[in-house]
């Protein structure tokens, strides 16, 4: 039944959507974060460390920073030291040029990737609770902080190939990303209040969900939603998206972990 | 690793009104959802939060199906003497957690 009425309303703004083409990028000055978009009620979930579900992701991801791990027996901490100190900021510039790999790689990459080479293991799980901790426990660290995703001259073509993907119509709906988070920010789809898709706050806590997810869980929710193929989790063209996004958001706080709606 | 976080006062005046807040880490899984390939997913809930001061049971809360994963419960309570404040979550499946907390009251 509510996916039926999803449907007529995503036909409805379908149609809607077809009939003009894109205003453009949203001003520096007009970008919102999705919790100016929130109800007073889940702002305080967010605001108060022990309100917000994401804690308890926080608390376990310091005991994955604390513990030695794999072949190597290191632990995060017996490499880059005190979480405070060491990873300030480091969210808010991923995802990062990788020169070994010649591409971007976002967050959970890079833990992956040092858990491999570093620590001599297997990797986590995407969308695991272990990688969704240890990333809130790293992206905590930049609460507060601008987005810096962008500096980087390298990440440009990659920053360029996310706002292709980002302006591109696709899916069964024929809908950009765009249509709604550009150009319609602010109105509504059924209940839900359409944000202008700025991704500071991930791993967010998504009551949705009922638990946190990733950025890349959430991009596959909205190409799902446009009836459009999701890309592959950590597959080039997502990452691209997540670094067109974060460049996008540039200069925005992070308010990791984030709840939302 | 913490599954539950507590937050009581550390000091209180006597016959002040204290504010406690729990949040504790589960599924809430309600029992009414079925997965993907039709098989029936069994109810997994916290059914019981009970909070004790020194002993002496202060406030208890039954939790049900419709009560959203990770419960987060805060209520008032008067600091009557110093000590402390245990909780425990207890539910399905053999579900048991425990926490505290110790209050200075002057």
């Amino acid at each position: 039944m509510i996916a039926d009425v999803r449907t007529i309303v995503f036909a409805f703004a379908a149609l809607f959507f077809s009939t003009f083409s894109f205003a453009g990028d949203i001003a520096p000055a007009d970008r919102k974060s999705g919790y100016d978009f929130m109800t007073p009620e889940t702002k305080a979930m967010q605001d108060d460390d022990i309100v917000n579900p994401a804690t308890l992701w926080v608390l376990q991801g310091e005991t994955i920073w604390n513990a030695k791990a794999g072949a190597a027996n290191r632990s995060c901490a017996d490499c880059h030291g005190d979480a405070a100190a060491s990873m300030k900021g480091v969210a808010a510039r991923y995802p990062a040029y990788d020169a070994a790999r010649g591409e971007p790689v976002n967050l959970e990459q890079r833990i992956n990737l040092c858990r491999a080479e570093k620590q001599q293991m297997s990797r986590f799980a995407d969308e695991s609770r272990e990688l969704l901790a240890i990333s809130a426990f790293v992206a905590r660290q930049s609460r507060g902080m601008p987005i810096e995703t962008g500096a980087d001259a390298r990440l440009t073509p990659f920053i360029a190939k996310g706002r292709e993907i980002f302006t591109r119509r696709q899916g069964q709906l024929n809908l950009a990303c765009a249509h709604c988070h550009d150009d319609n920010w602010g109105k509504h789809l059924a209940g839900a209040t359409i944000p202008q898709g700025h991704p500071n706050g991930y791993p967010i806590y998504r009551l949705e969900w009922q638990g946190l997810g990733s950025l890349q869980r959430r991009l596959r929710g909205c190409l799902v939603g446009i009836r459009a193929e999701p890309y592959a989790n950590g597959s080039l063209d997502a990452v691209a998206l997540e670094t067109f996004l974060m460049s996008r958001a540039r200069g925005m706080p992070m308010e990791s972990p984030a709840v939302r709606p | 690793m913490a599954n539950a976080i507590i937050k009581v006062p550390k000091t209180a005046r006597r016959g002040e009104v204290i504010e406690i807040k729990t949040l504790v880490s589960h599924i809430m899984e309600t029992g009414f959802r079925y997965s993907t390939t039709g098989t029936h997913i069994p109810r997994d809930i916290i059914t019981q939060l009970v909070c004790r001061y020194n002993g002496t049971e202060i406030f208890r809360a039954d939790l049900y199906p419709a009560i959203a994963a990770n419960p987060f419960i805060t209520f008032f309570t008067t600091a009557t003497e110093s000590g402390t404040i245990e909780f425990q979550w207890t539910g399905d499946n053999g579900f048991s957690e425990r926490a505290s907390a110790k209050i200075d009251v002057e």
